[in-house]
């Protein structure tokens, strides 16, 4: 830090001692390359895509373009505060404007908002709309329908703003159930959320009858974007029946997912829930674009400020380098990937579901015989290199292993992936301690989970007032 | 095989009752099948003293790593004492699911509400489907 | 451009493998009058080359002025060796840490960042973050009513809190029951008396943030008292900047403190992605929101990381989860994290004694100056001060624009809330403005 180069002032007159910290917090003193060469180091046990295969169901770990990363850290961007003038910042109105309509178009809606930070929280915003939607047609309704393979989110979302979660028991064959949807439908149903195509991947064929049938009795639709990878370009959510979705840019729009977050995660909407979206909407005004903040009907405002604007540029910069096409090859390259995986390992392990579209939902269950559960081949994969798919979700499948390989990854990629899985099965067989001690090739091996919970350790504190200030 | 001693009262639910020296007094904790199936328990939330349950109330909650569960108590009841050495030691419910390991001491109020639970030989055909 | 890495012989190789004879078979189950059949209404594909240049085309619309705006996003320096931490891929294309074994990487930054946030705030619990301040607000008012398990529902607000999280609070709480009502400020600071008014049995929760929204130093202290004096929580609103030299939420009794981080170590931005920082008291670590890293060991006594109490959350509870939030703001934590870390508790402490002292002397230039008036005569600040001027905020701020200066935020334009004062307007000080800057941004206003 430089000194100060303004009038030296005592620094009781700037503050008094009383509103001042008694004791100073206990920060780290430490050279800046010792910084540089401890989280470079903690870098160092990170698997990451830059690395290898990422092959997590429902999360679309593809690739991260760099020339994304360089656009965002752009001045014009990077330096903008949010209370700016609009006259100083007519690029990133403009650019957030743009945004919203190519959303628009990919989804087939009518209206998006970029506000909300992240999937859950951009359904909460739909779940709020339906309320909003609702209440201005007399009464909000009581309950929301959510089939049994949903991810976590939903139904919390749903509790989260105030509704009765029912939940919808799935086919056989995996898909929505329409004689128990019908069996749950009445003038309560505020919505259904749907997951298309669903977490075992697989396209809601009678989507169409299912959106009438959830209209008819007043209720909206309600479509979670997980899986917008597989569709994009191919089919639009709008043109199905749907009047809400959400996107997650960190999903399909390759916006780094940072090892948890930021994520992004724009609503999009038919005209009928327009004027409910939150504030504010970034809007074009004549030859300018400003924020409207006029809207009485809206739900109200979810995010700090203009939601999460570096993500914005980043997905912004995707979908123009994909262009109209790159987009639909995109979705069809990751569709190939996934039913190339899935045909390598089927028949070594169940797939109840058969194959989906972006993903397929394998079951380890048949080697449990062998005493290996899939938590074991999860654990064994990574000792290959590769990451583990998502496990034991959905719940509705015993032993799940949810593999979305994703379009980035070569075909040299997807048979190492494979291989290294078809080994594991044949290691379950003939060498299964091998595959329960897994993992034995990682910076840390199997992690007491149970410790961790019991007594909580979430934070570095000196064990004694003496080591106390001795680290200061 | 999981232990499922006899002369207890069971629910569906996994939890059991066990009587007590003293007359309409029982103590409730969940089987040494449910333990296993959840795993490491590392929290219970028990109820305070004094708190009345009906029937299949809802009483508590028990959490392994990644699962957590509702806690029903098995008749109508009062709470008298809830194992306070839970909290320190949460995986008693693994070590000693019928001794060390119990929940609650309850004040039965209608015995005769025992009746709609499971026996021993019912709970193992329950467990075993 | 697309990211498809396939030869015309992979995918005719893949496609015999899967016996299709094309990728559209593969779309068998999407009815045949729901597929778009078109390419979509969006510009053709761009080389990197070209979405380069679109963006800076972009990036030049924008006027990259010299800030002295504030409200809630602040333009403190970043080191150096924040950027380059975070250009690292094993961090930014690293999924969230599932998989223990392979993101001790991941899971000890949130481990230290949750040790920051309680230094900072003096608090004892915090999580791996949450999406924003405004949303770690209204999570907090939220956890607060869980906490309170004799049903309360009602929440006092002062009026100094940022208005936009007011505006984020009240959409939050909108599936709940709850009776949000406004404490008012008397120059400029909440009133005490009115909250000790309003405050009663039925209270789960008072919000109050410190340095308030007008930069005016508030005491948690004393509503403290009167706060926990009918059982209910204080949750504090606080600056993590200039908690390196202020009194803590900690040390002042609050329950649950929460903050917007993103002046450790990340841009402005435009105002998003920042950081919510969330930390309580420890007894209520098992209501908090979102994931929380902890220590443990693996098989071989080996000290590790794991994600940890993760009954709380959406993926394991559900419904009864105690947030639905599942994707947190772990890189801009990151971000944080590496910044407190190379500046040190000195390098905090300097940045926040130098925003003081420098927010000063540019309030005493502007008030020496013709026009320019206090609008809370006589109440103290921190690196954040409210003035009126002799036009109007939005004029001042076009004039002080022409000369390469963002004077400020228009309070004007917080036209429905509580705190919206016509012609205020709110300047921000930070350790990056050089006394040159500051006598040319007065230079530019008085003239």
């Amino acid at each position: 830090m430089p000194s100060s180069d303004v009038p030296e002032r005592a620094l009781d007159d700037l503050l008094a001692a009383e509103q001042r910290r008694s004791v100073p917090p206990n920060l780290p003193e430490v050279p800046e390359h010792e910084v540089i060469r401890h989280y470079t180091a903690l870098s160092l046990l990170n698997h990451h895509i830059d690395r290898g295969l990422y092959p997590l169901g429902s999360c679309t770990m593809k690739y991260n373009p760099k020339v994304n990363e360089e656009v965002a850290r752009l001045p014009g961007f990077a330096q903008l505060h949010p209370f700016a003038p609009r006259e100083a910042v007519q690029g990133a109105f403009r650019l957030q404007y743009e945004l919203q309509e190519y959303l628009k178009e990919i989804a087939g809606m009518d209206a998006v908002t970029l506000q909300p930070a992240a999937g859950a929280q951009g359904e909460f915003v739909g779940v709020l709309l339906m309320r909003a939607y609702h209440t201005a047609r007399g009464a909000p309704r009581s309950k929301i329908l959510i089939p049994d393979s949903a991810h976590g989110t939903n139904p919390a979302t749903v509790a989260l703003a105030g509704y009765d979660v029912v939940t919808l028991k799935s086919s056989p064959e995996g898909l929505l159930d329409v004689a128990e949807l019908k069996a749950h439908l009445d003038s309560e149903v505020a919505g259904f959320m749907v997951t298309n195509p669903n977490t075992y991947g697989k396209f809601e064929k009678r989507i169409v009858d299912i959106a009438r049938l959830v209209h008819e009795v007043g209720g909206l639709m309600y479509m979670d974007g997980a899986n917008l990878n597989a569709i994009m370009g191919v089919t639009r959510p709008g043109d199905v029946g749907f009047d809400i979705l959400h996107f997650n840019t960190h999903k399909s729009f390759s916006t780094p997912h940072g090892g948890g977050g930021p994520g992004s995660g724009p609503v999009g909407v038919k005209s009928h829930l327009a004027e409910f979206l939150p504030v504010p909407v970034t809007v074009k005004d004549g030859d300018g674009y400003r924020l409207d903040w006029n809207r009485p009907r809206s739900i109200g405002k979810v995010h700090g400020f203009w939601g999460q604007f570096g993500l914005h540029v980043r997905a912004f910069a995707y979908i123009r380098s994909l262009g109209n096409t790159g987009i639909r090859e995109t979705a069809q390259a990751a569709v190939l990937n996934n039913a190339y995986v899935t045909a390598r390992l089927q028949g070594t392990y169940d797939l109840p579901y058969g194959r989906g579209l972006h993903e397929s939902v394998f079951s380890g269950a048949s080697l449990k015989r062998f005493g290996v559960r899939t938590h074991d081949v999860a654990k064994r994969l990574l000792d290959f290199g590769v990451h583990a798919p998502t496990v034991y979700f959905p719940l509705t499948v015993p032993e799940a292993l949810m593999i979305e390989p994703t379009e980035t990854e070569t075909r040299e990629e997807l048979d190492r992936f494979a291989d290294a899985m078809l080994q594991i099965a044949r290691e379950a067989e003939t060498n299964p301690d091998l595959v329960r001690s897994a993992p034995h090739t990682t910076p840390v091996r199997r992690l007491d989970e149970g410790r961790a919970a019991r007594q909580p350790d979430v934070r570095y504190a000196p064990t004694s007032s003496a080591e106390a200030v001795a680290a200061r | 095989m999981s232990e499922i001693p006899a002369g207890l009262f069971y629910t569906e639910e996994h939890e059991y009752l066990k009587p007590t020296k003293e007359d309409g007094v029982y103590v409730v904790g969940i089987t040494d099948y449910a333990q296993g199936e959840l795993g490491d328990v590392v929290f219970v939330e028990l109820p305070d003293p004094g708190e009345k349950f009906g029937r299949m109330d809802t009483f508590g909650t028990i959490e392994a790593v990644k699962a957590v569960s509702d806690l029903y108590c098995p008749v109508s009841a009062e709470v008298l004492a809830v194992n306070a050495a839970l909290d320190d030691d949460p995986a008693l419910v693994n070590s000693d699911p019928y001794g060390e390991g119990w929940m609650l001491r309850i004040q039965v109020k209608d015995e005769r509400e025992l009746q709609e639970l499971l026996t021993a030989e019912e709970y193992a055909k329950h467990v075993a489907k | 451009m697309s990211y498809v890495p396939h030869s015309a012989e992979d995918v005719r190789a893949m496609l015999e493998a899967v016996g299709v004879a094309g990728v559209e078979e593969l779309y068998d189950d999407v009815p045949r009058e729901l597929l778009l059949g078109r390419d979509l209404a969006i510009p053709p594909p761009l080389a990197e080359l070209d979405v380069v240049r679109l963006l800076r085309s972009l990036a030049q619309r924008n006027e990259v002025l010299t800030c002295f705006a504030g409200g809630g996003i602040y333009d403190h320096y970043v080191p150096a060796a924040v950027d380059q931490i975070l250009r690292r891929s094993e961090f930014y294309t690293a999924y969230t840490p599932y998989q223990p074994e392979v993101a001790q990487g991941s899971l000890q930054v949130i481990y230290e960042f949750q040790t920051a946030v309680c230094e900072l705030s003096g608090m004892d619990v915090a999580n791996a973050s949450i999406y924003d301040g405004a949303s770690a607000c209204a999570e907090a008012v939220r956890m607060a009513v869980a906490v309170a398990k004799d049903r309360r529902h009602k929440v006092l607000v002062s009026a100094t809190l940022h208005p936009h999280y007011c505006k984020v609070l009240d959409t939050y709480v909108a599936g709940l029951d709850l009776d949000i009502r406004t404490v008012p400020h008397v120059g400029g600071v909440t009133d005490l008396g009115a909250l000790a008014d309003s405050v009663d049995g039925s209270t789960a929760a008072v919000v109050l943030q410190n340095p308030n929204f007008f930069g005016a130093l508030e005491s948690w202290e004393d509503a403290a008292a009167i706060v926990h004096a009918h059982g209910a929580l204080l949750v504090a609103v606080f600056d993590p900047v200039v908690s390196a030299l202020l009194k803590s939420p900690g040390e002042c009794g609050a329950d649950i403190a929460v903050a917007e981080g993103q002046p450790l170590g990340n841009a402005m931005s435009f105002g998003g992605p920042g950081v919510g920082l969330f930390a309580a008291r420890r007894e209520y670590i098992r209501q908090m929101p979102g994931r929380i890293a902890g220590a443990t060991v693996d098989e071989d006594g080996k000290r590790g990381f794991v994600l940890t109490l993760q009954t709380r959350e959406q993926h394991i509870r559900r419904e009864r989860a105690t947030s639905n939030i599942c994707t947190n703001q772990a890189l801009n934590a990151l971000a944080a994290t590496v910044h407190v870390a190379t500046l040190g508790l000195s390098g905090m402490r300097q940045a926040a004694e130098l925003s003081l002292r420098k927010a000063h002397y540019a309030f005493e230039r502007l008030i020496a100056t013709d026009g320019f008036e206090p609008l809370f005569p006589g109440t103290p600040f921190f690196k954040e001060f409210a003035v009126r001027g002799p036009d109007p905020a939005g004029v001042l701020i076009a004039k002080a624009r022409a000369r390469g200066y963002l004077a400020g935020v228009d309070l004007g334009r917080f036209g429905d809330s509580a705190l919206a004062v016509e012609d205020g307007l709110l300047i921000a000080v930070t350790e990056k403005r050089t006394r040159e800057e500051i006598d040319g941004l007065v230079e530019a206003l008085a003239s």
